[in-house]
């Protein structure tokens, strides 16, 4: 497991997390290639589709980045986001992966350092449960169906 | 509208199981408005059984479709040429719904995706209530535009019981005595005789126990 290497996506807002993002790359803050940034225009457009599709095509973590609560854009997006989030745990728990590969991050767009702390700490806590147990051999037959 | 709940996933997976090539239907109708049998309900269900499956290393093919009602001929037709290609259908529509693509497709087994529950309203997004039941008698006139027979636990015609307190019902403190709501309402519209007047016995014959019920429109016949 020492040389897994885990594919993370993470679903960004445009008004934050992204910032963040980009604040991080500006600071030359050093954080895992496993992240792949996905820019929303705001977490509000997060439904439990994008989540799935995401654990299909084979990431073996996720994550959506929204605004700090109160601060969104779009008044609520972030607010609507995290239910969504938390159901879309459930629904990846009837499948049989882990609700842990799932998670909801809020940050500004300010904080460069703590996008990627978020980065490193959730891209450690998916090395430790391992590869998604999603049988990889089929991957290219869901990519093609989704 | 009708309102349905997705069945248990589990379930689904039994349903499904030894099927390699299956289509998920959903309804434009109802069950889309309730969020639990539309386009973004089909994809969930069809991704979170090719994850399953796949996991299982038993992968499952599926189709996605959506038709605009599966209660009506002309939409179930539709899916004409896809059905041949499929071991089963997966309906997300109401009881209605599973059932007009059963009779249409014969030859091909269709499953429920949703258990059927009531006809209600949505109080708001994502919370639905009962309001009828579809009794075939409608007596929303005497009681003040509030159903006794879908709103009373016991569907009492003359209430309210004894098990009425404070203005909720003895079988859960969150359920609002149907009774207690007619009168308030009645009083409002100055309307209370029409609670003196004692309610017969109720026909039932209406409801389901006059065995299944059609409705015809006699200028529509060709």
């Amino acid at each position: 497991m020492a040389d897994f290497e885990p594919t993370i996506v993470a679903f960004c807002c445009h008004y934050c997390a992204y910032g963040a993002a980009d604040l991080a790359g500006s600071m030359r803050l050093e954080y895992p290639t496993n992240i792949r940034v996905i820019r929303l225009p705001c977490t509000g457009k997060i439904t439990p589709v994008f989540l799935l599709r995401a654990f299909e095509k084979g990431a073996d973590g996720v994550y959506v980045a929204g605004c700090l609560e109160g601060d969104c854009h779009f008044i609520q997006g972030n607010l609507v986001a995290k239910p969504r989030v938390n159901y879309t745990k459930k629904l990846i728990q009837e499948v049989g992966l882990e609700p842990e590969r799932l998670e909801m991050f809020n940050m500004s767009a300010a904080m460069g350092p703590r996008f990627a702390e978020v980065a490193r700490e959730f891209t450690e806590r998916i090395k430790n449960l391992g590869p998604s147990p999603l049988n990889k051999k089929n991957r290219n037959k869901t990519d093609k169906a989704a | 509208m009708v309102i349905g709940e997705r069945k248990p996933f589990d379930e689904i997976m039994r349903m499904a199981e030894g099927l390699k090539k299956i289509m998920v239907l959903g309804c434009g109708g109802c069950v889309t408005v309730c969020l639990t049998g539309g386009h973004d309900e089909v994809r969930v269900l069809s991704s979170q059984l090719r994850m399953a499956r796949d996991k299982a290393g038993n992968p499952i093919e599926i189709i996605e479709k959506t038709i605009e009602r599966q209660c009506d001929p002309e939409y179930v037709d539709q899916v004409e040429s896809i059905v041949p290609e499929v071991d089963a259908v997966f309906s997300m529509a109401c009881g209605a719904g599973v059932q007009f693509m059963a009779e249409k497709y014969t030859g091909k087994p269709v499953y429920p995706s949703l258990n059927t529950t009531f006809v209600g309203g949505s109080k708001k997004e994502g919370y639905y209530v009962e309001r009828c039941q579809t009794c075939g008698e409608c007596k929303l006139y005497y009681t003040g535009g509030i159903c006794p027979i879908a709103r009373c636990s016991k569907s009492l015609l003359n209430g309210p019981c004894g098990g009425s307190t404070k203005g909720k019902c003895e079988i859960d403190p969150d359920v609002d005595c149907a009774w207690q709501l007619i009168i308030d309402r009645l009083k409002s519209l100055g309307m209370m005789d029409r609670y003196e007047d004692i309610m017969p016995a109720n026909d039932w014959r209406t409801n389901r126990d006059g065995g299944p019920r059609k409705m015809i429109r006699e200028d529509f016949q060709r």
